[in-house]
């Protein structure tokens, strides 16, 4: 029982974090159709971010809003750079282009930061917290707290706010939210803005835990996908409930089967949701129109 | 003796029936159109009855044997081609690429000779070519058969989804709107080009918005609305049935027929 | 009469012989022979996916997996089996080939961006396979491979790699030219553009897809096994999802469906680094730039870009 609990507590933090990513993809998928590889890489400019800007001296707040503020500045310079001038462009090439900007923004950040593993100090101490017979760490509970927050924030934002609405219109209907008068092109940016703000919130909480580095993101990135995908890419509370599923089979795996392919879950996860059920499981169907 | 018989076809989707208890038969050389204002359930029905959705009720038989469950792919072989209502056409091939996929099933040689690019397979791309600029030549299109099929006009694009569609040599042909789109000139041309076909002996079925069109080289017509038949006859009865002039034709449809018929 | 000439499949061999007749000639050492000889061997992997991708229209973002496969087969059959390197090779290829086959008929159902996380899912499972697995395949520091033998030939040094990989090479070209032009190659193109016309048509979707994805499969793993070969030591690496990025990206800088496009693309990628070791720090961020450059700028690719630019000139 105790290990059950000590395998739920990790399995949550990580997953967590795979939803944040998930519900990064998703944001973006929603607004533009485009599937964008170098999320993860917001996560790494979070928390390498943050880890320099501490080590120059800065308050941890502090660090961590201006590595957020960075991270969703690199956001908007890759829709405005790389995606908007490739519109129209077939899904694989979308893919490749932000592919290589995942591979330009890591190559940038070993230069600018470095190539060794960095790590944070956790937030309010490192006891453990017993809890039946497990044990779990006060970061934990800021991981998963902080994700409850941004995802409640997130929906406040996209059902409460007029900005949210239009967010939500571009996603259902480019054309038709054009026509009644948002500017597409405004939203879009939004939603790449919110979106990397939400991985490097991730890359902060997340960084006192797992450690840090340059290439980090593509781990973070793949998997996040696995979580929107599992969940039906293009929902919500999709992107949530797959990637706390992704996190609760990676840490039961690992601690029930073998931790050598802990890594490997998670992909096995893609596979098997797509054979089985292709859009996910809250996807619906859809009927191909000729 | 009919050819193409379909009884009692049915679908829904999500709850929304788009199909309902639709039957017909068509017999070789015959020119069977059907019609209907738009969501009539005309495309539905050509997707059902080509394989792309599988009904959930009704049977579809050719030549006496039913189609229901096989992939669209097989049913070209029993002989039934189709067109589509929004282009299909292989846009990175040429003009007489496309008719030469077409000759597909006609086509003797395998993957892996085509692999290592064995003399026969030389013959039968000769042999495929032949066949397709003929049937480039019968719809027009010979002139433009190395053009990328990307630059064709658009009214050349529906002539050549049929030429492709008469590649597989189909016993049944169904046209999804082949005018739609189209000037006089074009439809004039596909309107010749449709009745020489049925005159050769090909069943046609044919969806179709142009009245004139219709009215002029179908011998039977069914009408559909919300998804279910209104009216079959010969288009002297359609133009007269108060119900489908009620329906679908109104008052401007009705005079345009009578124009039609002269 | 002149576009003709330049689509034909002879012209395109003649051009790539004629690349394989220069290379030795204008090469000042023996290192550049050597990536020379990588640069045909990445082309034939590329090629794979030229017919994958560039034919019938279907990404592959593990195909890596595949050149994994071919790589650790030559390593594993000598070291482990008894077997000798060639029949290693020949196994190994046709083993990539049947997993292509069990693994593609589920897969290739997927379309676009569904295929391309299910393709690089498969090739993530594989590379964690041949880092895990270390009783059998050494993990992450990788096996040390034997030399290669054809009856009796051991092929050694940088110029008898340079022409076995060219030989393979163009014999990859010319199937791969072979299929463009025959009816398995225009199903192929046709459902590339449209499904449900080329099942119209005739044309077994399912079938042909898993045809080109076998093909592809074996492409990869022949690529891996030379690759493996002519190191004499095969890493995890080579089946990386990074790998697998830079296929796909040379299929695409080169020119989608091209086969001189495949080569090109993989020159491009292969050479480029070896010029970018003054700049090392910076490789990476000049490699995801390229990728994010070519894609933009010239997404039709090298090779088609500079066929309808000549074909203008000379019209």
């Amino acid at each position: 029982m105790a290990e059950f609990l000590q395998l739920l507590f990790s399995g949550l933090t990580v997953g967590a974090v795979y939803a944040l990513v998930a519900l990064g993809f998703t944001l973006i998928y929603n607004a533009s159709d485009v599937i964008n590889f170098a999320q993860g890489d917001f996560v790494m400019i979070g928390g390498m971010g943050t880890v320099f800007l501490a080590a120059a001296g800065l308050s941890l707040p502090l660090a961590a809003f201006i590595a957020i503020l960075a991270a969703v500045a690199v956001g908007l310079l890759l829709h405005r750079l790389a995606i908007e001038p490739a519109r129209g462009a077939s899904p694989v090439a979308l893919i490749m282009i932000t592919i290589g900007a995942s591979i330009f923004i890591k190559g940038v950040a070993q230069v600018v930061f470095d190539k060794q593993f960095h790590s944070l100090p956790a937030f309010t101490g490192s006891d453990p917290i017993a809890l039946g017979g497990a044990t779990i760490l006060p970061q934990s509970l800021w991981v998963v707290g902080g994700a409850i927050v941004l995802f409640v924030a997130l929906y406040l934002f996209l059902e409460r706010t007029l900005l949210g609405k239009a967010v939500l219109a571009t996603a259902a209907n480019r054309l038709a939210a054009r026509l009644v008068g948002i500017n597409v092109k405004v939203i879009l940016a939004l939603a790449f803005g919110v979106s990397a703000a939400i991985g490097a919130i991730a890359g902060v909480l997340v960084t006192p835990i797992t450690l840090t580095r340059y290439d980090i993101g593509t781990l973070f990135a793949l998997k996040g996908f696995a979580a929107a995908m599992v969940g039906g890419m293009g929902h919500p509370l999709g992107a949530v409930v797959g990637g706390v599923l992704i996190g609760l089979m990676e840490a039961f795996g690992a601690g029930y089967i073998s931790s050598t392919y802990k890594d490997g879950v998670a992909f096995l996860a893609i596979l098997l949701v797509l054979f089985f059920m292709p859009r996910g499981l809250f996807g619906g169907g859809s009927v191909e129109r000729v | 003796m009919s050819l193409l018989s379909v009884s009692d076809l049915g679908i829904s989707f999500g709850g929304v029936v788009a199909v309902d208890g639709v039957g017909f038969s068509v017999s070789p050389g015959e020119v069977f159109s059907i019609i209907g204002p738009n969501g009539a359930g005309k495309t539905t029905l050509f997707n059902l009855v080509t394989g792309i959705y599988r009904p959930q009720r009704g049977d579809v038989r050719l030549a006496g044997q039913s189609l229901i469950g096989l992939s669209p792919h097989l049913l070209v072989r029993r002989g039934m081609a189709r067109t589509f209502q929004n282009l299909q056409i292989f846009f990175r091939m040429t003009t007489i690429e496309n008719v030469m996929v077409g000759r597909h099933l006609a086509e003797r040689s395998s993957f892996l000779s085509d692999l290592l690019g064995l003399p026969h397979v030389a013959r039968q791309n000769r042999l495929t070519r032949d066949a397709a600029f003929a049937l480039l030549e019968r719809v027009g299109l010979a002139a433009h058969a190395d053009a990328n099929a990307g630059s064709l006009p658009y009214g050349a694009l529906k002539r050549l989804e049929i030429a492709r569609a008469l590649a597989a040599e189909p016993k049944v042909l169904l046209l999804d709107e082949p005018a739609a789109g189209c000037n006089a000139i074009e439809t004039e041309a596909i309107d010749a080009l449709i009745v020489e076909i049925a005159r050769a002996g090909t069943a046609v079925v044919l969806i179709e918005h142009d009245m004139k069109l219709v009215m002029k080289i179908s011998d039977r017509i069914l009408v559909l609305a919300q998804g279910r038949p209104l009216a079959e006859g010969t288009p002297r009865t359609i133009r007269d049935d108060p119900a489908v002039i009620a329906a679908y034709l109104g008052d401007h449809g009705s005079r345009e027929a009578d124009r039609a018929h002269g | 009469m002149l576009k003709s000439a330049l689509r034909s499949r002879w012209a395109t061999l003649a051009v790539l012989a004629l690349m394989i007749a220069i290379v030795p000639l204008i090469a000042p050492s023996a290192f550049y022979l050597r990536v020379a000889a990588l640069v045909w061997i990445f082309a034939l992997a590329a090629l794979g996916l030229t017919i994958l991708m560039g034919y019938a229209g279907q990404v592959s973002l593990g195909h890596a997996g595949f050149l994994g496969i071919g790589a650790y087969g030559v390593a594993i059959g000598p070291t482990h089996l008894g077997l000798s390197p060639l029949l290693s090779l020949i196994l190994a290829a046709a083993l990539s080939g049947v997993i292509a086959y069990v693994v593609g008929r589920p897969i290739l159902r997927l379309k676009g961006y569904y295929l391309a996380i299910a393709t690089l899912g498969f090739g993530l499972i594989l590379a964690l396979i041949f880092q895990s697995e270390s009783a059998v395949t050494g993990g992450p520091d990788g096996m040390a491979v034997a030399r290669l033998t054809v009856f009796g030939w051991r092929i050694a040094g940088a110029m008898q790699w340079y022409w076995v990989s060219a030989g393979v090479l163009l014999l990859g070209a010319w199937i791969a030219l072979n299929i463009a032009d025959s009816p398995s190659g225009r199903a192929l193109r046709a459902l590339h553009d449209s499904e449900v016309a080329a099942a119209g048509a005739g044309v077994d979707v399912a079938a042909k897809k898993l045809a080109a994805f076998v093909a592809a499969a074996i492409y990869a793993a022949i690529a891996g096994g030379l690759l493996a070969c002519m190191n004499g030591l095969i890493t995890p690496d080579a089946a990386s999802f990074m790998h697998s990025v830079e296929f796909v990206a040379m299929v695409i800088i080169g020119g989608l469906g091209s086969v001189l496009g495949a080569v090109v693309g993989a020159a491009f990628l292969i050479v480029l680094p070896q010029a970018l070791t003054s700049l090392q720090e910076y490789e990476q961020a000049v490699l995801g730039l390229l990728i994010m450059v070519f894609m933009i700028a010239l997404p039709m690719g090298i090779v088609p870009s500079l066929r309808n630019w000549l074909t203008e000139r000379l019209a």
